[in-house]
């Protein structure tokens, strides 16, 4: 008997300290805004969850963030402009798309660099 | 085959042995990375907060007093937040404001929080959506800001306020002065 109790209670006792869920999300009532902040959403990285982006991310904060790209994405921002805030904020490290910058030009070029010499190796063998 | 084409066919395999050694380094490393608000250096956003738990609500007036004061971001749910409490109160002893901002939280349990581990902060602004933890460009809770006496943000210190962290807040005020 006792044992079910203390089961029961493990079972339907909520911890002392929990945070509390984050509101459900309210899509944007114009399907073309909710579209930009959802394509925006994709690309911001949660500070909770730092692999998930926080269109994935049931984190409150992540919340808190789309709640924040909606409302600015609905005010007529642009996407890159929406970004930017959260860039400002938290650096580079919150977008998932590097920005094009002098000191980013190796990535954005590497596949360039990479197919290039492909296609070196492949002339080389071919000739021979 | 020559001696330089077969040194070649072993540099994938070299550079294979290389990424593993690279990640079995990093296995059991926190993979959490520390993500700093790039705002220390820049002006506190703008803000206009309801008061909470009989306390008066938050403006930007108040974190451009002339003086250094301190900014807490807190809330009842956080439990690192109740283990700086001691420590906050020990700074408020020494004579520094602390003012505060209670995230994603209600006001009953605010004022049930402060009753139990006490009320070292002078004003303290309601954040029900957790909107300003991103105008601060915060990653959590708890979070300490030193604000200096025209508003601007000059220190962060992210996570719970340790004992040895009060003499390294006390000299950010006094740098912030």
């Amino acid at each position: 008997m006792r044992a079910w109790a203390v089961a029961l209670l493990l079972l339907t006792g909520v911890p002392a300290v929990a945070e509390p869920p984050p509101p459900p999300d309210v899509p944007l009532a114009d399907p073309v805004a909710e579209q930009k902040a959802k394509a925006l959403m994709g690309e911001l990285r949660c500070l909770t969850c730092q692999n998930q982006s926080i269109a994935d991310s049931g984190a409150a904060q992540a919340q808190a963030m789309r709640v924040e790209v909606r409302e600015r994405i609905a005010a007529g921002e642009e996407p890159e402009a929406v970004r930017a805030f959260f860039v400002e904020r938290y650096g580079d490290w919150v977008s998932f798309v590097p920005p094009a910058r002098q000191d980013t030009a190796l990535l954005w070029a590497a596949p360039l660099l990479f197919l290039a010499l492909g296609a070196v190796l492949v002339m080389r063998r071919i000739r021979r | 085959m020559t001696m330089g084409t077969r040194a070649l066919w072993l540099l994938p395999l070299a550079l294979f042995a290389g990424l593993v050694v690279l990640m079995a380094g990093n296995l059991g490393k926190p993979q959490q990375a520390v993500v700093r608000s790039h705002l220390v250096g820049k002006p506190v956003p703008a803000l206009a907060l309801e008061g909470v738990a009989g306390a008066q609500g938050l403006t930007n007036a108040d974190l451009a007093s002339g003086k250094p004061v301190l900014l807490n971001l807190f809330a009842s749910w956080c439990l690192p937040c109740a283990v700086e409490a001691p420590q906050l109160e020990a700074l408020r002893a020494k004579g520094v404001t602390i003012h505060a901002i209670a995230v994603r939280d209600q006001p009953a349990d605010v004022e049930g929080f402060l009753a139990k581990h006490g009320n070292p902060f002078g004003r303290i602004g309601q954040d029900p959506g957790g909107r300003m933890m991103i105008a601060f460009g915060a990653s959590g809770v708890p979070e300490t800001f030193v604000v200096d006496g025209k508003g601007i943000i000059r220190f962060q210190h992210l996570g719970e306020i340790r004992a040895e962290h009060v003499p390294m807040l006390m000299a950010e005020l006094e740098k912030a002065r």
